[in-house]
C-alpha cells in the first residue's frame, strides 16, 4: 500500500462524515477538470453490479457481522479497482473516487475489526496521490444529517453495534467514533484536511488550487480526441 | 485472532474439516460420518463451501458469467466462508456440535495460490479462520480424480480443470496440469498447517474405516 508515482495517471480520493458535503465538492472538481478538457474517470464507494445484489440483501436482513460487511465491501471496492481504477491510472487518467479505502478503515474499525488486518486486507491498492478529508465538528454534521434526512438506516446508524437504543443516538455515537479515526488518519495517510464550515465556494477554490498545484493538468489534456 | 466479538476459548463442540478435490468423494464421506457420529450420539453440524445466504447465489452468478478478477472472486470467496464461519460454525460449536466441514480456507487458500495470489495476502485474510480440532485431506491420483469426475457429471467442469488459466485449450489436459498444481499447493499447505493426509485411491469402506479411527481418537480426548 504505497502512493505509485510510476503510474501515468493520478488518484484524489475525498473522505467525510456523512453530511460533510464532500460528494458536492468532488461533483465540481470533476466539473472542473472536464471543463479543461482532462481525461478524467469519476468512481463511488459501494457502486460495482455485481456485489451490490449481496450487500444490499445482507443490509436487508440485518445477516452482515463486522467481518462479512467488511469483506463485502472489499469485494466491491477489488472489483472496481481491477477493472477501472488500476487500468485507468496506468493509461494516464485522473481518478476521482468519492470515499476510498479510509472509509473502510474508519467504519469498520468502529465495528471492532482490528486495523492491521484492515490496512492488509487493501494493501493491494496504491494510496491515492491526494486524499482530501472535509472535516467538520461533530454536531455541525449531525445537524445537517438529521435534518435533512430522519429516517436513518439500520447499519448507517451502527445499530448493529448495540451502542444505543435509540437509532438516533446510535448515528450520534457512531458518526462520532468514526470522525476519532478519521482525525487519527489524516497524519498517517497525510490527508489535506479541509474546513467544511467554509462555504462551498471558498472549500472548491481551495480543492481546485491544490489539484492544480499537486498534478502537472497539462499532461491530462486531450489531444485530437484520445 | 479470531473475527470480532467471537472468543474460541468460550466455544465447545468439535470442528473437523474434511479437505480434497472435487469428486474425490468428501460428500459421500461425510454423509457417512454423519449417520456414525449420530448413531454414537453426537449432535452433528455439516457445513461446506458456497452455501451462505449472503453470497452463495451472487458467486454462482458471477462463476457463470466468468466476468470477475482473480481478486475479486477472492474476497467473495472470503465473505461466503466467514459468513458460514460467524453464522453456522460459531453458534454450532457454542452448541456443543460435532461439525464436519466439507472444505474450508485451504481449498480457497489453493484455489487462490494457483492463481497466482501473494501468500501473505491470503493469510491475513483468513487470519481469523477458527484453528480446526482436526483437517483430513482427502488424495487421489489425478487420473483417478479425472475418471470419478467424468463418471460423476459426464464431463469436465470449467473451474474444476481450470480453464481460466489458459494451461492448455484441451479439457483433459488442463484438468491434469490444475489439479497437480493444486496438489502441490495443498502440500506446502499441510507443511504449514500440518493437516493429515488420508490415500483415498482405496475403496469407500476402507477410506471410512480409516477416517473413524482417526475420529475417534479426536473425540475421546474431549472432556
Amino acid at each position: 500500500m504505497t502512493v505509485r508515482d510510476d503510474l501515468p495517471g493520478r488518484l484524489i480520493a475525498v473522505e467525510g462524515l456523512d453530511g460533510s458535503g464532500k460528494s458536492t465538492q468532488i461533483h465540481l472538481l470533476h466539473q472542473w477538470l472536464l471543463g479543461l478538457g482532462c481525461r478524467v474517470f469519476f468512481s463511488e464507494w459501494n457502486s460495482s453490479v455485481l456485489v451490490k445484489g449481496a450487500t444490499r440483501k445482507g443490509k436487508k436482513r440485518q445477516l452482515l457481522t463486522p467481518t462479512t460487511f467488511s469483506l463485502l465491501h472489499a469485494t466491491d471496492f477489488a472489483d472496481r479497482y481491477e477493472r477501472q481504477i488500476l487500468p485507468m491510472l496506468k493509461a494516464g487518467t485522473i481518478v476521482l473516487c468519492d470515499r476510498y479505502m479510509f472509509t473502510s478503515f474508519a467504519r469498520d474499525g468502529v465495528r471492532g475489526c482490528e486495523a492491521g488486518w484492515l490496512r492488509r486486507l487493501y494493501g493491494f491498492a496504491v494510496v491515492p496521490h491526494i486524499t482530501f478529508y472535509f472535516r467538520l465538528p461533530l454536531p455541525v454534521a449531525l445537524g445537517r444529517i438529521l435534518a435533512g434526512r430522519p429516517s436513518l438506516k439500520y447499519f448507517e446508524a451502527g445499530m448493529d453495534l448495540g451502542l444505543a437504543a435509540d437509532v438516533t443516538e446510535s448515528f450520534r455515537i457512531f458518526q462520532g467514533r468514526i470522525m476519532e479515526h478519521y482525525d487519527a488518519m489524516a497524519d498517517e495517510f497525510a490527508f489535506t484536511v479541509v474546513d467544511a464550515t467554509r462555504t462551498i465556494h471558498q472549500q472548491q477554490e481551495l480543492v481546485r488550487s491544490v489539484v492544480a498545484d499537486r498534478l502537472d493538468l497539462a499532461r491530462f489534456v486531450r489531444r485530437g480526441g484520445q | 485472532m479470531p473475527p470480532p466479538g467471537v472468543d474460541p476459548a468460550a466455544l465447545g463442540g468439535v470442528l473437523i474439516v474434511i479437505e480434497g478435490p472435487d469428486s474425490v468423494g468428501r460428500s459421500t464421506h461425510i454423509r457417512l460420518l454423519t449417520e456414525w457420529l449420530e448413531h454414537a450420539g453426537w449432535a452433528v453440524a455439516e457445513v461446506g463451501l458456497k452455501r451462505s445466504p449472503l453470497v452463495g447465489p451472487e458467486l454462482d452468478r458471477a462463476q457463470q458469467g466468468n466476468t470477475l478478477s482473480p481478486r475479486t472472486m477472492s474476497l467473495f470467496y472470503a465473505s461466503d466462508f466467514y459468513d458460514q464461519l460467524e453464522n453456522r460454525i460459531v453458534p454450532a460449536l457454542r452448541a456443543g456440535y460435532v461439525v464436519l466441514a466439507d472444505r474450508y480456507i485451504f481449498t480457497l487458500m489453493a484455489r487462490d495460490l494457483v492463481r497466482g495470489a501473494d501468500p501473505a495476502w491470503l493469510d491475513s485474510l483468513y487470519s481469523m479462520a477458527l484453528v480446526p480440532d482436526a483437517v483430513y485431506c482427502l488424495t487421489v491420483s489425478t487420473r483417478v480424480l479425472a475418471r470419478r469426475a467424468l463418471a460423476a457429471h459426464a464431463g469436465l467442469d470449467y473451474w474444476e480443470s481450470g480453464m481460466d488459466l489458459g494451461l492448455s485449450r484441451d479439457w483433459y489436459t488442463s484438468f491434469v496440469l490444475y489439479q497437480r498444481r493444486l496438489r502441490q499447493e495443498f502440500r506446502r499447505l499441510q507443511a504449514r498447517y500440518g493437516f493429515e493426509m488420508v490415500n483415498a485411491n482405496r475403496g469407500i469402506a476402507t477410506i471410512q474405516h480409516d477416517l473413524r479411527a482417526r475420529i475417534q481418537s479426536v473425540l475421546a480426548a474431549q472432556p
